[in-house]
């Protein structure tokens, strides 16, 4: 594998100084350059975000990439709002390592708040561009000019049409942020739910996946993961699967196990025989399971800090102190469609599509698998089955590179079983939330601690220090694993949503980073963001009831953030909450907030629940949320995420948890990990209040920690006990109950 | 290996030298470069490439291509195109039905099964006959409501 190469190597070759020049001016002792917004900072030039054509459309560049959120429709709506062009003309390329800017991941809810504001500058500057070249053009002041969808029109009527302009208006120019973005006011798309432009092909069969990429000469492809995460391959009757109709190759790379075959029923039974025949050494590598992952978690070597800490000497001491301890399990993303990629190797050159959500890092780490140059690697995004965070997207990339270097140059396709998915997607890490909290005579909280351990939730492609795709380290010459990211707050992991945005006089959270994964993890939806609002706003409610107060009161008497109180009165008032009603036994509401990573959308959510006391069985039967982003730009595309967020919250909080002994994970299929049905989905209601001229707020993870919390709470209200290991599990409820 | 003429979408459809025992999933989408029947678990457990065989909804990773053979098959190709939607297909878009649509093609390809048989099914009645069908962005109640629409447009 090759060295990852220090700043001054870059420098020091040709061909990296451009990247070296454009992401750092500065150090090559030039003026640092304007801050420009949004993703626009690191992708300056004009041309790199749009490109109209003689041909009557708008063609934006998108680093971040559709995964079923919608980015793509509202990308579109800012740029025909800031361009004045119907929505019709703009078309849009998400994710191209050779067409498109660099945008890291399309994670973190952060697509809106980066692409978007990005587009929104270039596009209102491409805007002036234009309408200086049509001034020129029919000799009038720009500032005369008015534009109806693409067309510039000068008093008494003559007028020149942006597609008519290709040649005079110069877009490729460093952005310089001038001009500014219309008021909300003007905007005609941004605001409105316009249907996602996606849509339609999904719902009549039309090529719309990586699944449904089809090229010629295509063959098909399956890996043989090892049964366990520790095991090495002894042996396997290699020539028996080359016999078998239709397979092209076995590939053998130390551990690494793989087949290429014509048809793809043909691949998935040579991976059978492979499966079959292969003798592992398997070795125990995971952790205990039930309360033994928690005391082992909390036992691991730590990385130790202070996430945040405020004292006051004029608070009063606590007149009674509440302690208690909540815990998550491993759980999957489990996407319905198994990760999937085509490579092809042309010349030493590789060209992959992928629903990777960062095609730039994933080109980076394939680059250094295969020792070859990042140029020499060309990653296409193709859309998936939604992801929800890190799956086995980027590694099926790898497994597909690898299958495809035996097959003479003929595109392979190769998608992951259920079980690769299962047993081999990185994971949701397993974590421990230990609250301790303080209330005065008043029943005023005056002492709050946190303390959180985790594993790490940033092990994506892109580290400097190795490769983080899961073949490579099976390969007779590993590729080293990096060391485990532990990015700092705001963008943080294990302790992201660990600070209370309550107003609390002292205060200390802090954080325990497990770096030795005992199960591979990385970043599912909200990273830690669920885990700590799920402890954080159940133990709200504990000492509200130990102050003997409402709990929307006492949320409400502790913040000093009016958005967020706003939310939280939007939902109890929509939901019709009755101040300290108590549940009767099987019924019963809980309310929780989380203003998500602290800075993006705020979230409030009330749900209701009704407990099946013979069986245990929790149903939610109701879930309202209201719902503060800023500016919106879809309103359906926000209900749909805010929507889909507590239904799948629901999911993860009462069922979800990977099951495995010491040596294998025994989660295959959807019976060993059951997800939640329709007869189980709880009706919901969302509530949104927009604020136009604030600035856009992230919103596709805002809900899922307000919703594990608000039906932990519900619980509690139902039945007067506290529920606080994840998941709740019918055993685990009628356990509480006995 | 052998050669077998499915009736898909109301064409005869010639595929040859296949294995008798291939799951049917694999005829359509490779043979065919039919798009809507997906594959999710290859276990008949999350509904992803259901079709219809004989209007019955069927899980074509399950099926033998030579058991097929002998029915009527119809995929979401088969109930209307973009230019021409099906009422479960424009009922699915206007309701923005979906956040992936991976699960669409079998939430609504056992719509279609549920509507032929019962033109206007009751709100439990759509959850029990999509129940089994997996949809992991939880786009459930969206689901049901355009069930409800299309079966409105259809009457």
């Amino acid at each position: 594998m090759k060295p990852s190469l220090s700043r001054r190597d870059f420098l020091k070759t040709g061909s990296a100084l451009v990247i070296a020049f454009s992401l750092a001016p500065d150090a090559l002792g030039q003026a640092k350059p304007a801050l420009l917004p949004g993703s626009l900072n690191n992708n300056r030039m004009l041309d790199s975000w749009l490109r109209v054509d003689a041909d009557g459309t708008v063609t934006i560049f998108s680093g971040k990439i559709e995964l079923g959120q919608g980015i793509g429709t509202a990308l579109a709506q800012i740029a025909a709002d800031e361009l004045d062009v119907d929505l019709k003309r703009i078309k849009i390329v998400h994710g191209d390592t050779a067409l498109t800017p660099n945008e890291g991941q399309t994670a973190g809810s952060q697509s809106v708040e980066q692409s978007g504001t990005a587009l929104r500058f270039a596009c209102a500057e491409a805007r002036g561009i234009l309408l200086n070249a049509a001034a020129a053009k029919l000799g009038v002041a720009a500032g005369a000019l008015t534009v109806n969808d693409g067309t510039c029109v000068a008093p008494g009527g003559k007028s020149a049409a942006y597609w008519d302009l290709v040649g005079d208006a110069n877009l490729k120019r460093e952005a310089q942020a001038s001009v500014k973005p219309k008021p909300a006011s003007e905007h005609r798309w941004v605001g409105k739910s316009v249907l996602r432009r996606d849509i339609p092909k999904k719902m009549t069969g039309g090529a719309a996946y990586v699944q449904d990429v089809r090229l010629p000469g295509m063959v098909f492809g399956r890996v043989v993961r090892p049964p366990s995460p520790g095991a090495r391959l002894v042996s396997f009757d290699e020539a028996a699967v080359k016999r078998m109709p239709g397979v092209i190759a076995v590939v053998r790379d130390g551990d690494f196990l793989g087949v290429a075959a014509e048809r793809e029923e043909q691949a998935i039974k040579a991976r059978e025989a492979l499966k079959k025949s292969a003798r592992w050494k398997e070795s125990a590598s995971l952790p205990p399971s039930g309360d033994g992952l928690y005391e082992h978690l909390m036992k691991s070597r730590s990385v130790d800090s202070v996430v945040s800490e405020k004292t006051s000497a004029s608070a009063a001491a606590p007149a009674k102190t509440l302690n208690a301890t909540y815990t998550r399990p491993f759980q999957v993303h489990g996407s319905i469609g198994p990760s999937c990629a085509v490579a092809q190797w042309r010349e030493g050159k590789l060209t992959v599509w992928t629903h990777s959500q960062g095609v730039f890092p994933l080109r980076g780490d394939l680059a250094k698998a295969f020792a070859i140059e990042p140029a020499n690697v060309h990653c296409i995004h193709a859309e998936s089955a939604g992801c929800y965070g890190h799956n086995g997207a980027d590694d099926v990339a790898l497994d597909a590179a690898l299958v495809a270097r035996a097959t003479s140059g003929r595109p392979v396709k190769l998608q992951w079983m259920r079980d690769d998915e299962f047993q081999w997607e990185p994971y949701g890490s397993a974590m421990v939330m230990k609250l301790s909290g303080g209330i005065d005579a008043q029943g005023n909280v005056v002492g709050w601690t946190h303390e959180v351990w985790s594993h790490p939730h940033n092990n994506r492609p892109g580290a400097p220090d190795g490769v983080n795709l899961l073949a490579s380290w099976h390969l007779e010459k590993p590729s080293k694993a990096p060391t485990p990211a532990d990015p700092p707050l705001p963008t943080g992991g294990g302790e992201r949503n660990s600070i209370p945005l309550y107003d609390f006089p002292n205060q200390k959270v802090v954080k325990h980073f497990v770096p030795e994964m005992s199960m591979r993890t990385s970043a599912l939806r909200t990273l830690g963001g669920y885990s700590n609002v799920f402890a954080l706003e159940s133990f709200i409610d504990e000492l509200a009831l130990a102050a003997g107060a409402d709990p929307v009161e006492f949320r409400l008497r502790h913040l000093k953030d009016a958005r967020a109180k706003a939310v939280i009165e939007a939902a109890a008032q929509r939901a019709g909450w009755q101040p300290n009603a108590k549940g009767d036994g099987v019924r019963g509401r809980g309310v929780a907030f989380a203003k998500y990573k602290n800075l993006a959308c705020y979230v409030a959510v009330v749900a209701d629940v009704e407990i099946d006391r013979a069986s245990g069985k929790v149903r939610v039967t109701r879930a309202v949320s209201a719902v503060d982003a800023g500016q919106i730009v879809n309103p359906d595309g926000v209900v749909n995420q805010i929507e889909g967020g507590i239904i799948q919250s629901a999911s993860w909080t009462l069922l979800e948890a990977v099951r495995y002994d010491r040596t294998r994970v025994t989660t295959l299929s959807w019976a060993d990990y059951p997800i939640i049905h329709f007869g189980d989905v709880p009706q919901v209601e969302v509530v949104l209040i927009n604020r136009p001229e604030e600035r856009f707020l992230g919103v596709g993870e805002g809900s899922q920690g307000p919703a594990a919390a608000a039906i932990a709470n519900a619980i509690a209200n139902a039945t007067g006990k506290r529920l606080r290991a994840l998941p709740f599990t019918p055993e685990r409820v009628k356990q509480a109950l006995a | 290996m052998a050669d077998f003429t499915l009736r898909v979408n109301g064409a005869a459809r010639r595929v040859s030298s296949v294995a008798p025992d291939t799951p049917l999933l694999y005829v359509l989408r490779n043979d065919l470069e039919l798009n809507g029947p997906k594959f999710g678990c290859g276990l008949a457990q999350c509904g992803a490439c259901t079709v219809l065989i004989d209007g019955k909804s069927v899980r074509s990773c399950s099926v033998a291509v030579s058991a097929a053979a002998t029915g009527a098959i119809t995929t979401l190709e088969g109930l209307g195109t973009i230019e021409k939607l099906h009422p479960l297909q424009r009922a699915f878009i206007e309701e923005q039905a979906c956040q992936c649509g991976y699960c669409s093609n079998g939430m609504i390809m056992a719509a279609k099964a549920l509507l032929d048989g019962k033109p206007r099914p009751s709100e439990r009645e759509i959850k029990e006959a999509l129940n089994d069908h997996l949809c992991r962005c939880a786009s459930h109640n969206r689901i049901v409501r355009a069930v409800q629409r299309a079966a409105k447009e259809m009457a």
